[in-house]
Order: C-alpha cells, then structure tokens, then sequence
C-alpha cells in the first residue's frame, strides 16, 4: 500500500507541468504583475500589487478593457527573489493570446535579470522610477523604460532640497551627509551620483550600508550619534525603513533632517515608530491620499461590487497611489500603442512603441481624474525617463498622513547627464551594443 | 520478477567491481542518460529550462559537493552559498580578464579556486568538530558575501556591485548571456553533472573515500589504522569546494547571467543545499540528485498546481506552498530519517520480491 502511494506521489512530480490559460474568445491584454505579498518587502510590495490591480480591474469593469480589449493581470509571487523572478517571468511571457505585455518587476534585482532578456524576448520592462539609472538612455535600452525620474534624479534632487533648507547650495559647503542604504545594487545605485554632488558642492559624504533584509540597524545608528552628520539620506525598501525610523527616533535624529527617498515613505515606514515619526521627509514622485476622482471611482466601481485587491481603508496609501499610477502609464502606453498599430490586437513590441511615444500631461491626467497628482511625463526614442522632478513630503504623526511641503525640486542635470551618458556606454561596450539611431 | 539478479554471475574482477553490479540498474542508468542526453534537448523550450532544469542540474553538482563533504566525511558544512559566490565571482574575474578563455575551462578554473578557498576554511576543521565546525563554516559564509560586497575589485567597480556575464560560445554556440539556445544551455550544465556524477560516485568508491568514511564514522580510530587527518579532511574540503564552486560558477553564467551576491549567494542558499543532501540521503550520490529534484521541483509543482490548475490566488498558494513543503520534509524524515535515497533503496528491495512477497 505504501509502494503504491508513493509511486503515485512520484508520478505526480513528473507530470508537473505548467497548464495553458485557456484563450479567451476576444482579443485578450495579458499583464503580468511580479508581486510580492510574502517575504521582509512584503509591507512594501502588498500596497504597490493592490494599486496596480485595482486599476487593471476598474478599467475592466466600467470601459470592459481598452478600447474593448480586456485586460487580464496574471500575478505572480515572486517574494523580491531573483530566482522565482525569472521563474514567474519565464512562465508568464507566452501567456494568452497578446503574450506578456509589459513586465513591472518592483525590484532592482529582477530587473537587472531582466534587461538583457527583454531585449531577446522583445518585451518592454517599465522600472517606474527604479532599476538601472543609465537606461534612461533610450538608444542603448530600446526596451527599458525608467520615467518619470532616476536614482541619480532622486538623489540630486534630495541634496537640492537640503541646500533650499540650508540657504541655496552654497552653504552645503563643509557639511555632512550621511546616506543610510540597503547593501544591494538598489541601495548602491545612488552611491556615484552623491560622490560627484559631494565634490561639486563640497560636502562630506558618510555611507552606512545596512544588510539585506535590514531587521538589525543598531550599530548603524550609533555611527550616526557619533558622526552627528546633518542630514541623513535614506535608500531602504521593505520592513528596512520602518527599523530605520524607529532606531532614528531612539537617537533623537532630527525627523526634519531625515529624507528617505520615494521607496522609504510609506504610511507602514513610518506608523510603527508612532508619535516620534512626525516630521519625518521623504520623495516622492506623485501626490497622497485618496482625494482624487479617480480613487473615488475605485472605491465605488471596484470595491463597492466586492472587486478589490486589497483592504478599501488602504486605498490613497503612498506605495497603492504609486501602483496606481504606474497602471496608469502602462495603459496609456498602451493605448498609444493600439493608436499607431491601428487596431487593439497589439504585441509587446508594440507596447514598446506606445512607450517611445507616450506623453502624459496635465490634461490627460485631469481627464483621467488625476488631476495635479504628479508630473507631465513625455518619452521619446531616445529619453527612457523624464522629467526627473520631485516633491518632498512629511509625515503628520498626529493626522496620520503625509502632507507635500515642497513641489517642483529638479535635479542637477549638468552632473547627471554625463554619469547616464558613461554608464550607459560602458553597458553598450560590455554587452557589445551598438546604441540604436533615433530620429528625435 | 523484472528486477531480479538470479543467473548473473560475475566472471572477472571488472564485473566484480562495476558500479552498478546489477544488469538491470546498468540499463536503467544509461537509458536515463540518453533520454537526458538525446531525447530532453529537443523538447526543452525557455521555461523548461531556465525555470526548471538549469536550478535542478545545477543544484544537483552543488548537492553532491557538500554531500561529499558531510555525507561522506562528516564535517558539517553551512558555507555553500560563500562557496557558490566563489565560483561566481571567480568566473566573473576569469571571463573578463581573459576574454579567449573556453567558458568550460572558466568552469573548471572556478572550482579550481573555489577548492582552495575550501582548504582555507577546512583548516579549522583538524580542531574543531560537529557543530563548532558548523560555526566556523557560517563565518566562512558571512565573511565571503561580505567580501565580494565590499570589495569594487571583484565586480570590477561597477556602480551597482551587480556581476553580468559577457557572452560565450562553446564549438560555435553561444553559452552564456540571453541569446543562448535553452538546448545548449541545458546539455552544457547537463554534461558537468553526468562527468563529474560519475568521477565523484567512483572517487566515493576508491581508496580516498574510503578513507572520507573511516574518519565520518569515528576519527580516531581512522587514525590508529593509518587514516590521516590532515589530508583527508582537507581533500574533502577541497573536493567538496570544487564542486559547489562549479555549481556556483554555472548559477551566474549559464542560469542567472546577473548576480547579485547577497541576494543570490545568501545563509539561505548553504541550508537549501544542507537541506537537500539531508533529505536526499547523507553518503549517497544519487540521494544527492533526489535531494536536489525534490526541493527544486516541488515548490514549482505546488505553485503551478495551486495556481494554475486549483486557480488559488498567488499569495495564498505561496503561503500554503511553504506550509506543505515544510510538512512535507517533516514528513519524509519521519519516514525514512535516512533520506529519499534510503526510500529508493527499500523500494527496490521490495521488488526483488514483487510479486512474491514472503
């Protein structure tokens, strides 16, 4: 008896083999979304997974679809791991009838992985706002799409916002910046650009790696009691930022001197330091809250029919707001895409297209009814990511809610401009590319 | 009745002494190996490939090198992972400062390096016993990731400390990089695991494994017949590195192409591996590869089963895939605490038997 059962069991590990979706009779949309819900990102990716549903799924329900073709997201857990990353990946770019779309990884490491496939496979990566900074470079990453900022955007635009506090740029000259970031090439990305700053405008530059997963800040901290700097930079992600935030109010770290950047400000980084988190900054690219129309629709269209990915009093959160956004591109990408091939039966090459065309302004955002909720994005051929300004917000312990206190920060292009230019040479000669020709 | 030895009798020492004495375990082995050789290539398409058999074949080498070092000499090893990003980074150093090198060479050399950081951390081995040892292989696992993170000469300065491999080809096919056929990629990870399968299960087999079990079975008395410490212990570091560096090697320029070491190269990767030669079966190779299918594969069957066919959400099917597996281990040990190697064993005692049973 026990013979027989484990000859079934092993011939059930055999036959495992992933089972086709079935085709739906209309044109289908298939977007897969690499999400984590598990795992020490988990705070982080769950909010983010729920934007970008939740969009997905009121278009489906109130427009069924774009422009009659009906989206269908196929989640995938990837658990911020590289290895199941490329499993998700490799099992979902053949799904449907359209193939995967467009892939939105949420993790610099599965884009990395995913860089040199895309370019093979022909499908377009969207790192909204992450990934790998020179791929803003449109020439040498025909298929990588990185707006509406970089890194390297993000972190001179934070030094900007700490010299408008400090006076102009000048008076940065002799101060100490002390830059707080998760061990891994994410936490790395803004390393180069705050050196060049630092030399630039004479400040002194202190890096305090913190490793993955992040739990364990302590002595961290206490190089920050004794380094005294004047402001503290942060590059964290997941239950990182909200150790960070505790660990920064046990020193008595000024909260108004603290700046994570737009993956460490989220309502779960900062309630669970309660009362001594007020006033703590960070970045961001968009605007919080739910009161705009187009939350007000979710909230009605997708969580009143019982349709909603996540908890309805989550809806507006910081990190629900930037999945709902970058939902938002995608489809507008896609519909510039279906515009130029004239038809919605469109592949992910022409998702690509839409990408190298997509122009999102003030209007369009209202229309959407986003209005005044982030920047006029306009990509080209050869720009991948624009425009690279940014808000700082703060957090408001008492209200519980983040409050913008500061719009229309750019960054320094003069320094970043050439660091993109050479790091993206230096991938064309190590992948042995020759950067497309662009007309624009 | 089909697997019966009566009427095969041995007329040379050769016959004696063949690794598998039985005709019908002969011909099973070289069936599977020419299905595996000649009939999978032409099947394999990029998800079988890269989701599937590249971390099977290559977790099956790297299962087999510690299984060397723990199955067969008894010294508890949770460095794997440090190792692997030996080999790694190794490659990455080799491939890019020699540009004409043969990626198999480039394998080979990794390994090569690999043992001898092994031999290094093997040292402490001579002292120390049990789980000491195991502490002071963990410190070889921090102190390794911490190293390749810290220092920009081993990534080459890149602004990220990512490694990504350059493109190489082997009698004209491309190996490495994203353009590689998932056939090539398949048989060149395949061919290393059946060659150096085949030279470790006859190593285990010879005099130095032989001597790997005498001093696993009790040290001293290894010593008193004439078993020396010094080298044997560190010949299985060195063999054992050897292996788990090649595997690590095969991980970033044929599996993943991109590394990061922290991420890749983590604790978690020294017990998955530990896991896999427990489960599988400690001293025996083909437990190794068991291990090695059973912790690879099932997680991907679970979730493509919930997902896919019982049509659970992801998180909820992720959540239950690691409860399942974690009883499923539970399980297996309670059954046969010798691993699935020793389960394969009694089932083919069974059959001897079948259909007779006494």
């Amino acid at each position: 008896m026990r013979l027989k059962d484990l000859a079934i069991g092993i011939a059930a590990l055999a036959i495992a083999a992933p089972i086709a979706a079935t085709a739906a009779s209309a044109y289908e949309l298939t977007i897969p979304s690499l999400v984590y819900r598990t795992g020490p990102y988990a705070p982080s990716g769950i909010p983010f997974a729920n934007g970008y549903a939740d969009y997905f799924t009121l278009l489906n329900e109130r427009d069924g679809g774009i422009n009659g073709a009906k989206i269908n997201v196929v989640e995938c857990e990837t658990a911020y791991n590289t290895q199941q990353g490329v499993e998700c990946y490799e099992n979902t770019k053949n799904q449907g009838e359209s193939g995967a779309l467009v892939y939105q990884p949420l993790s610099t490491g599965i884009s990395y992985q995913l860089i040199p496939k895309a370019e093979v496979d022909q499908i377009p990566i969207f790192t909204m706002g992450y990934g790998r900074t020179s791929a803003a470079d449109g020439t040498t990453f025909p298929w990588i799409f990185n707006p509406p900022g970089t890194y390297w955007d993000l972190a001179s635009g934070m030094v900007n916002y700490a010299a408008a506090v400090e006076g102009g740029l000048e008076n940065l000259s002799g101060k100490t910046l002390a830059l707080v970031y998760h061990n891994s090439a994410y936490g790395k990305e803004p390393i180069r650009t705050l050196e060049s700053l630092a030399e630039k405008h004479g400040f002194k530059l202190e890096l305090l790696p913190v490793d993955h997963p992040g739990q364990e800040q302590k002595a961290t901290w206490l190089q920050i009691r004794r380094l005294r700097p004047d402001w503290v930079f942060m590059w964290g992600w997941g239950v990182m930022n909200q150790v960070a935030v505790k660990e920064a109010a046990s020193i008595r770290f000024p909260m108004d001197r603290f700046i994570g950047n737009w993956w460490s400000g989220s309502e779960q980084d900062v309630l669970p330091a309660g009362g001594d988190a007020n006033g703590y900054l960070s970045a961001t690219f968009h605007a919080p809250g739910p009161d705009f129309p187009l939350h007000q629709e979710i909230l009605e269209k997708v969580y009143g029919a019982g349709k909603g990915a996540g908890e309805k009093e989550r809806v507006g959160e910081v990190l629900y707001n930037r999945g709902l956004i970058a939902a938002v591109w995608t489809v507008e990408a896609i519909r510039k895409a279906m515009e130029i091939k004239g038809s919605n039966e469109i592949k992910a090459s022409d998702v690509r297209d839409g990408f190298d065309a997509l122009k999102v302004d003030e209007a369009r955002l209202a229309e959407l009814g986003l209005p005044n909720f982030t920047y006029p994005v306009e990509l080209s051929c050869a720009v991948h990511s624009n425009p690279g300004t940014i808000l700082i917000q703060q957090w408001d312990a008492g209200a519980k809610k983040w409050t913008v206190i500061a719009s229309g920060i750019q960054p320094d292009r003069e320094v970043i401009d050439p660091l993109i230019a050479e790091d993206a040479a230096a991938y064309a000669k190590e992948a042995n590319i020759t950067p497309r020709e662009c007309n624009n | 009745m089909l697997y019966r030895e009566a009427g095969q009798f041995k007329t040379t020492y050769d016959a004696d002494q063949a690794i598998f004495p039985i005709a019908q375990d002969r011909w099973a082995v070289i069936a599977f190996a020419a299905i595996a050789f000649l009939v999978v290539p032409f099947f394999v398409n990029d998800y079988w490939t890269n989701a599937v058999l590249l971390p099977l074949l290559i977790y099956g080498l790297a299962a087999l090198g510690l299984n060397i070092l723990v199955g067969y000499c008894g010294q508890i090893s949770l460095g794997t992972g440090g190792f692997m990003a030996v080999g790694a980074f190794a490659s990455y150093k080799l491939m890019t400062s020699f540009p004409e090198l043969n990626i198999a060479i480039v394998v080979l050399l990794s390994g090569g390096a690999t043992a001898l950081v092994g031999v290094m951390f093997g040292l402490p081995s001579l002292r120390i016993k049990g789980f000491y040892l195991a502490v002071a292989t963990l410190a070889a696992q921090f102190f390794l990731v911490w190293l390749f993170n810290k220092f920009g000469w081993f990534y080459n300065y890149s602004a990220t400390g990512q490694i990504s491999v350059p493109e190489r080809t082997i009698f004209g096919l491309v190996v490495t990089g994203p353009t590689a056929a998932p056939w090539v990629k398949y048989l060149f990870c395949l061919s290393f695991l059946a060659l150096f399968g085949l030279i470790a299960k006859n190593v285990v087999r010879g005099r130095i494994g032989r001597n790997w079990m005498a001093i696993r079975d009790m040290d001293i008395a290894a010593e008193l017949i004439g078993v020396r410490p010094l080298q044997t212990k560190l010949s299985a570091f060195a063999f054992s590195s050897f292996y788990v560096g090649m595997a690590g090697s095969l991980l970033f320029t044929v599996y993943l192409g991109a590394v990061e070491v922290t991420e890749v190269f983590g604790i978690n990767v020294s017990f998955l591996v530990l896991f896999m030669v427990i489960i599988g079966g400690l001293g025996s190779i083909l437990g190794s590869f068991l291990g090695a299918t059973f912790l690879v594969l099932m997680p991907i069957f679970l979730k493509n089963f919930m997902v896919d066919g019982l049509g659970l959400l992801p998180v909820l099917a992720k959540h239950v895939e690691i409860l399942l597996m974690g009883l499923l281990i539970m399980g297996f040990l309670i059954v046969e605490p010798h691993g699935l190697a020793r389960m394969w064993q009694i089932l083919k005692e069974k059959f001897r038997l079948w259909p007779f049973p006494y």
